[in-house]
């Protein structure tokens, strides 16, 4: 049976976390991300869940203890934002590299400075080389849907990697929409048990963890990362279908909207997508075939399924809310762009950079976009390849 | 009801200008409507203007950006009024305004003057039936006068809901009083 009912972003989040009831959460409050926390430690003080809430010091601490606790074994979450994302960078990185199914909401917003609390994609796609798989969520539905999803793609004995389940900071995890929730007991199914191969805790079978991996042995274990991240592309797709058989919402590494006659297309993350959903439905009506590609996972990074959906359109925007400082886009049209290379019909590709700080992006500022791409096809070429949209 | 209907509210910071946007939403919410409901964040402290937002549609709600061209505004604090206000408002607009002073009062310091006007003393109102000045209830029931976006038996469901447990009986019940009173009150023009 299922229910629906109003939450926000973050509420969804902690929702979902207290239907997975992980043996150990150990987070650190920070603004957008706060509501998450609260609710989840509402759960833990009313007795509603019997995970090991460990309130830390610092987000550092946090994925320390993150890292200690799935290392022996127990299912593990936090959750965090930004600055915070940055301050737990170090264990970030060997949460990966040590192969532990920890799953981490992110509700993202701006890394300072100058010091912000609003929505960009600065501090996840910072991690994007971290070996951390990332989904990124439209709405609230996502968000519920997209947490509990991620506890069985960390877990996938083919895969074992960490998971970030990104939201857009305030935009949703602030706003109240309506969720249609699953029953507890359903999601527990779901999800199932969880046993660690390899505990650090059993004395019978003594195995080491974050040993010194130099010269000898230090590439290996880096290749083996990129050839799990290689493999979640074939194993998440069983989890996608058994997540439709249990409850029905049908999942991919890509949604599309429109898209299939489309010669124009903005490619977006999150929240944006569902914006440029409503311009498409306009611009549709007034017989422009435009669509949309919203990639739902950046990590692993579904080449194939994007490069089929885009090859034979005429122009691409790709939107990225956050700057690369490269000089050649943000990080989702550099890796698009260069995706699309080798593809004999490759559309045009142009690159704006959106939203930073939590600028809002409306209907006009996409409409614009669109506008500019048929420009781009009339003259057949893409005269600035990095534009910033809605800046001053 | 118009495909996708959108309230901007505008109060102080401590007024409850989120909580009047959100029940709002989960009434329609439980008559079977999509929704969303979000405050526009800012600094956050006591008194400070703020603006949240209601949507309300038939259809699964995609938009996730700001309301620009609200079809109502609900005007939480009377001291906030000026021609800023109706930003983005058209003449088939309406504008509800806690206020205790008269309608043509209100257009002069608006410059809202082809456009529908509901008044209501929802301070007062909220002084009477809840002791203290909290007139975002009160402007709850201001607005559905003026449009009927919800039933009021939706949203004395769903306030008892929230509220029962939270403040007890009698604090809800003087809520929902308000709500009735205000409704009752409002006069348009």
């Amino acid at each position: 049976m299922r229910k629906v009912v109003a939450m926000t972003g973050d509420q969804a989040a902690a929702e979902a976390m207290r239907q997975i009831e992980p043996d150990v959460v150990a987070a650190y409050p920070i603004t957008p991300q706060t509501e998450i926390v609260m609710g989840f430690a509402q759960f833990v003080a009313d007795g509603r869940v019997q995970t090991e809430m460990i309130p830390v010091e610092s987000e550092h601490s946090a994925m320390s203890a993150c890292v200690g606790a799935a290392a022996s074994g127990a299912r593990t979450m936090t959750a965090t934002s930004a600055n915070g994302l940055a301050l737990m960078w170090e264990i970030v990185y060997i949460a990966a590299s040590t192969r532990l199914p920890i799953v981490m909401p992110v509700v993202n917003r701006a890394l300072s400075g100058p010091i912000n609390i609003h929505c960009d994609h600065s501090d996840t796609m910072g991690a994007r080389d971290s070996g951390w798989l990332q989904i990124y969520c439209e709405n609230n539905q996502e968000v519920y849907e997209n947490v509990i999803m991620a506890i069985r793609i960390a877990e996938h004995k083919d895969i074992r990697l960490p998971v970030m389940v990104c939201q857009d900071g305030f935009i949703t995890s602030h706003a109240v929409e309506g969720i249609k929730l699953y029953d507890d007991k359903q999601v527990k199914e779901f999800i199932g048990a969880y046993q660690l191969e390899h505990s650090l805790l059993d004395i019978d079978k003594p195995v080491t963890y974050g040993p010194l991996d130099l010269q000898d042995f230090y590439f290996e274990h880096k290749r083996q990362q990129a050839e799990a991240i290689k493999n979640s592309l074939k194993a998440i797709p069983e989890i996608f279908a058994e997540f439709k058989k249990y409850f029905g919402s049908a999942y991919d590494f890509i949604d599309t909207y429109k898209l299939d006659d489309a010669e124009l297309a903005i490619v977006a993350l999150s929240s944006t997508a569902g914006t440029t959903k409503v311009v498409i439905d306009e611009l549709r009506a007034q017989g422009k075939n435009v669509g949309l590609l919203r990639p739902r996972f950046f990590r692993p990074f579904p080449k194939e399924k994007i490069v089929r959906a885009l090859s034979g359109l005429k122009a691409v925007a790709i939107l990225d809310r956050s700057e690369a400082f490269s000089g050649q886009g943000g990080a989702l049209f550099a890796e698009i762009r260069s995706a699309l290379l080798d593809e004999p019909k490759r559309p045009l590709t142009v690159n704006y950079i959106y939203g930073l700080g939590g600028r809002d992006i409306d209907l006009q500022q996409i409409k614009s976009v669109y506008a500019d791409l048929e420009k781009i096809v009339k003259a057949k070429k893409v005269k600035d390849l990095i534009n910033y949209l809605g800046v001053r | 009801m118009q495909e996708l209907v959108e309230v901007r509210w505008h109060g102080r910071g401590g007024q409850g200008a989120k909580t009047a946007a959100q029940f709002l939403a989960e009434a329609a919410l439980d008559a079977g409507k999509f929704i969303q409901a979000f405050p526009e964040y800012g600094p956050e402290r006591a008194g400070a203007p703020i603006r949240t937002y209601t949507r309300i549609s038939e259809k699964p709600i995609n938009l996730h950006c700001g309301v620009v061209n609200p079809g109502y505004v609900v005007v939480i604090d009377p001291t906030l009024l000026s021609p800023a206000i109706v930003e983005g408002l058209s003449d088939q607009g309406i504008l509800v305004v806690n206020t205790n002073e008269p309608i043509e009062a209100v257009r002069k310091k608006t410059n809202f003057q082809k456009g529908k006007v509901g008044v209501v003393d929802a301070t007062q109102i909220s002084l009477d039936t809840l002791g203290r000045p909290m007139p975002n209830m009160p402007m709850l029931g201001a607005l559905l006068k003026v449009v009927p976006l919800v039933k009021l038996e939706d949203l004395y469901k769903n306030i008892k809901a929230k509220f029962l447990k939270k403040i007890g009986e009698e604090k809800t019940n003087a809520n929902i009083a308000g709500i009735k009173k205000a409704y009752e009150q409002v006069r348009v023009g």
